[in-house]
């Protein structure tokens, strides 16, 4: 009785979902010559409730960025305003043969493949605990949400501390000297810190992908004598799939623009620094909106290049995109 | 047999939700901790003080830096999570329960925003700030946090509103109701609690921003606490930060702290449904 009990449950959300995509359809076929002064409205209505929206969107957004093109083909250093002048691509030529820019670059690269590839593994072990854990299930997620919740500089704090010798209790641990004065031990702090922060966060969109996996196959598998690996490879990652990629995708472009935990801990120190790091200090430090802005405009193409070959490999729906059919 | 497995499964899931929970707070117990030590017990490397001390809030409650700093961090996440609320929730309205054309252009828009590389917009805003005169004003930062709070205002809320009964819009328009005053009487209490959990998203969000902070800000007037912390050089140019640091990052993490305590489910499911269900 209480097994039929989900799947009935199931059919009937579906049951109820159906009307609400078909009907538009169907109405939408017998109308469709003359436009009603109904539709007409809802349509003003529309546009009008999307407008400042999309407004507020496209004017911080989409003007400054072609603004930021502009920019980056002049020479333009706030400390000698006067020399000023448009000189074309020179400031690409300028940052592309520059050494320090493909050392942040591969900086960059670095922390985004290992730690999104660690925080895929350990953000699906945090779901499947969260999701599945026997006790303690709210403890478990309110912890889980402070790494998420807690202010990335606070969080780049303690660890910056963690990891100083005298007021750290890892430092003294796991070496004797000082960390965070050394390249590959501070990038190794940095890609800690940014798992530890982002983790919860790619396990939550993993949950939510584990919880569309019915019960009752899960159920079905180990009556057939699917063991729980079987389960887990067979059963429960394809019909996450979908959530692992919406998941991975944001959580790759979100790590390539790793700037606050570098900042704190390292401040780009020993070759440490990320991409947004080094446009920063072009930018505010060194005041050069013409190499800023180019640094600018290559970061933007470069996450464009990764979105777009996600989605194109992929091909994932866009996560809130109306076609509920995709499940 | 069955009650030994179960207890055994039992104390295995608890065994790896201890682990889950030191995990996740090792790093904030340890800077609380820093934060109630004396200047001579910072270096000794003690979890729990030796000498517990309330000084270093004092000192930055003392000092104007740090209170300025709070205010503008508690007045522009506030004011941008109202707006963003506000626009996102017009919006979303729209997209799941409107039919016009430019629909998915814009859902389309706010993931390509959800995904903008901020560092990009650094430069060009500090430029355009500085024309508009609003470079280093409490606008010159709420209007980026609105712009990128957006997207993930619009997901939750469509999210939220979806689940929305239909068949209640219907019958008060029936009754003689505008689609608008439907809107405000009917659909708007029943989306309460998903504003509600919109807006705890997007204010953490804001809260915890710090690339916008530290660019387009240059002065105590607008410089929120991330920002703030990260020039902090203590009371005087002699004395180590460090305690005081620790006191100012415990005091922002406060209202996280009670965010996740209180409304654990309403996050959890606002994070979830906003990503899959959308």
């Amino acid at each position: 009785m209480s097994v039929n009990a989900t799947p009935a449950g199931a059919q009937v959300s579906a049951e109820a979902e159906r009307p609400t995509t078909t009907v538009p359809t169907q109405r939408g076929g017998r109308r469709k010559p003359p436009l009603s002064e109904n539709k007409r409205a809802e349509r003003r209505l529309g546009w009008l409730l999307c407008a400042p929206a999309a407004l507020v969107m496209v004017a911080v957004t989409a003007y400054p960025i072609i603004y930021s093109v502009w920019l980056s083909l002049q020479r333009y250093d706030l400390r000698f305003p006067d020399q000023r002048e448009f000189i074309g691509l020179e400031n690409y030529v300028t940052v592309l043969t520059n050494e320090f820019w493909w050392t942040a670059f591969g900086v960059t690269a670095l922390i985004t493949v290992v730690t999104v590839a660690v925080e895929l593994v350990l953000g699906m072990g945090l779901a499947l605990i969260m999701h599945r854990t026997l006790v303690g299930r709210g403890l478990v997620r309110t912890s889980a949400l402070i790494p998420y919740g807690i202010v990335t500089v606070v969080a780049a704090f303690s660890w910056r501390y963690a990891w100083t010798p005298g007021t750290g209790y890892l430092a003294d641990l796991f070496s004797d000297g000082a960390p965070l004065t050394e390249r590959a031990s501070s990038l190794a702090i940095i890609m800690l810190a940014e798992i530890w922060k982002t983790t919860p966060f790619m396990a939550l969109l993993l949950m939510a992908g584990l919880a569309l996996v019915p019960e009752d196959l899960l159920k079905a598998a180990s009556t057939d004598g699917a063991t729980s690996w079987q389960k887990f490879t067979k059963v429960m990652l394809p019909v996450m799939k979908p959530a692992i990629l919406v998941a991975l995708l944001f959580r790759t472009l979100d790590a390539f623009r790793v700037f606050d935990n570098i900042f704190v801990l390292t401040a780009g120190g020993n070759e440490t620094s990320s991409v947004s790091m080094l446009a920063y200090n072009n930018l505010i430090r060194g005041l050069n909106l013409g190499i800023g802005s180019t640094m600018s405009v290559l970061i933007f193409i470069t996450v464009a290049i990764i979105a777009f070959v996600f989605v194109k490999l992929f091909g994932t729906a866009a996560p809130g995109s109306d076609d509920g059919e995709r499940r | 047999m069955a009650v030994e497995t179960t207890t055994r499964a039992k104390v295995r899931w608890g065994l790896l939700d201890v682990l889950v929970v030191v995990f996740a707070l090792v790093p904030v117990l340890w800077i609380a901790s820093l934060s109630f030590k004396t200047p001579a017990t910072l270096t000794d490397g003690n979890f729990i003080p030796r000498e517990w001390t309330l000084d270093n809030y004092r000192t930055i409650f003392d000092t104007d830096q740090f209170v300025r700093a709070l205010i503008n961090s508690i007045g522009i996440a506030l004011i941008a999570t109202l707006i963003a609320v506000v626009l996102g929730a017009m919006a979303a309205y729209a997209i799941s329960r409107l039919d016009f054309p430019g629909k998915g252009l814009l859902v389309g828009v706010s993931l390509l925003i959800a995904m903008f590389p901020q560092v990009s917009l650094v430069s060009p805003l500090f430029e355009i700030e500085r024309q508009l005169k609003i470079f280093d004003t409490w606008p010159g930062l709420i209007l980026p946090y609105i712009t990128f709070a957006l997207p993930l205002a619009i997901y939750t809320l469509s999210a939220f509103f979806k689940q929305i009964p239909w068949d209640l819009e219907k019958a008060a328009k029936m009754d003689g109701a505008t689609q608008a005053q439907a809107f405000r009487r009917v659909i708007a209490p029943l989306a309460a609690p998903g504003l509600f959990t919109t807006a705890i998203l997007v204010f953490i969000f804001c809260w915890n921003d710090f690339l916008f902070a530290i660019s387009l800000t240059s002065t105590e007037r607008s410089r929120t606490v991330p920002a703030a912390l990260s020039f902090f050089t203590g009371a005087s140019q002699f004395e180590d930060p460090t305690g005081a640091i620790c006191a100012a990052a415990v005091v922002i993490t406060v209202p996280i702290i009670l965010f996740v305590l209180f409304f654990q489910r309403r996050i959890v499911s606002g994070l979830t449904s906003g990503a899959v269900k959308g």
